[in-house]
């Protein structure tokens, strides 16, 4: 798992660490039972203090994304992966909503607005 | 959390300085940074934590043993990283561990010289032909091989160049690793703060500000400016210190919420450095805690 830390980011560090961690999972690339690396190797890595790593990992365990085991480490946890599919839809489905109420406002026609939309998809 | 340092209301009087009421703890498997301007006492409170000074009142706990019965025991646990050279200045590494190891009971002269090699320090050279930033490593050296579990650092990257003190950095970052030792230390040069404390300790004139992790620190304080209408009795409640100048003014708060919820987006409202906190800190008269 990479993750990448902006110090520029408006963002905090452990937001940072924290959505890089769920993209990972939700993504597939980090898959359930999988360990995480510990706190503490985390923080060296990324050349930031111990305490950022462990709020991510707190805030990740209390999201339900991860679990930890006293001096085992952390780990994926399981993820009703269906729930989460089904959020995500959701909120597709209300932008797309807005999207085609600005399509309507300027007379953009279902065919117009496919093209620009197979165009971006494509990209 | 366990504090491996607790001082209860310490007060150490001097001539026209004190350190007063202090109550600090140092939390176990953190890195604490201690900040404050010059004079500020944090070189007496390094010395109280150390027992070379003994409170006029108050205690000092360290490891939650006192110093007047388990003196001997606390040393043992603790590496006092002094800046520069404190030893005798013609001697080389290997006298000096011939002097040093029979002191301390865990002493690991294998451990020393696996440190000795990472460190590229030459055993046979006198350490008065060092450079400042190998002794910084030599005196981090003889404290990690007799397994210090507490690290006390007086000024530690002063005077050290950039790529020294990142390497020093990345070398305390790996002794952090395991979670069992705790390091202290005092620093002018707040960015290597940003990188490795996960506490701060803030000193004003013999008191302690504050003890915060770099979280609350960040939540708590935000650098805002705007034009000068926004200022009255009132709204300059919310400041620690507010400087003025013709086209508008810049102030700290320590209350970021509050500021963000009277001035909403009339006001820029940005996150405050440690520099800026000590250096508006410092401005003010009026104490907060």
């Amino acid at each position: 798992m990479q993750i990448i830390l902006s110090n520029q980011s408006k963002e905090p560090l452990y937001e940072q660490i924290k959505n890089q961690v769920v993209s990972a999972i939700l993504s597939g690339e980090m898959e359930e039972g999988k360990a995480l690396p510990s706190i503490r190797q985390l923080a060296k890595d990324l050349h930031i203090s111990v305490i950022t790593t462990k709020r991510a990992y707190e805030e990740l365990e209390k999201a339900g994304f991860i679990y930890s085991i006293v001096g085992k480490g952390s780990f994926v946890a399981e993820q009703n992966l269906d729930v989460i599919r089904e959020k995500k839809l959701k909120v597709i489905e209300e932008q797309l909503g807005n999207v085609i109420r600005n399509s309507q406002e300027i007379g953009l026609s279902y065919e117009e607005l496919q093209d620009i939309m197979k165009i971006l998809y494509e990209e | 959390m366990e504090p491996v340092i607790e001082f209860t209301n310490v007060t150490k009087q001097f001539k026209g300085f004190a350190v007063e009421n202090m109550d600090l703890q140092v939390n176990k498997g953190f890195v604490t940074g201690f900040i404050g301007a010059n004079g500020a006492g944090k070189s007496t409170t390094i010395k109280l934590m150390m027992n070379l000074l003994r409170p006029d009142e108050g205690e000092v706990r360290v490891f939650g043993l006192d110093y007047a019965t388990h003196e001997k025991a606390i040393k043992e646990r603790i590496g006092f990283v002094y800046d520069g050279n404190v030893f005798y200045e013609g001697m080389n590494l290997k006298d000096i561990q011939r002097i040093v190891g029979p002191a301390y009971r865990h002493w690991d002269g294998a451990l020393f010289r696996q440190y000795a090699e990472q460190f590229e320090l030459p055993l046979n050279k006198a350490v008065k032909t060092f450079s400042k930033g190998m002794q910084m490593k030599a005196s981090l050296a003889l404290a990690l091989s007799h397994q210090a579990e507490l690290i006390i650092m007086d000024e530690p990257t002063a005077g050290l160049d950039p790529i020294f003190r990142r390497e020093l950095l990345d070398l305390l970052q790996d002794i952090m690793l395991d979670g069992e030792r705790t390091i202290f230390f005092s620093t002018h040069i707040t960015s290597d703060l940003d990188r490795i404390a996960d506490y701060i300790a803030f000193i004003k004139k013999g008191k302690l500000m504050f003890n915060q992790s770099i979280h609350e620190v960040a939540e708590n304080y935000g650098l805002v400016r705007g034009s000068l209408e926004l200022l009255d009795r009132d709204t300059e409640k919310l400041f620690v210190h507010v400087d003025r100048t013709a086209s508008g003014f810049e102030a700290l708060t320590s209350d970021v919420r509050k500021t963000e919820d009277v001035f909403g987006e009339a006001a820029v409202i940005e996150r405050a450095s440690l520099e800026d906190i000590m250096y508006f800190t410092n401005r003010s008269d009026v104490q907060h805690v």
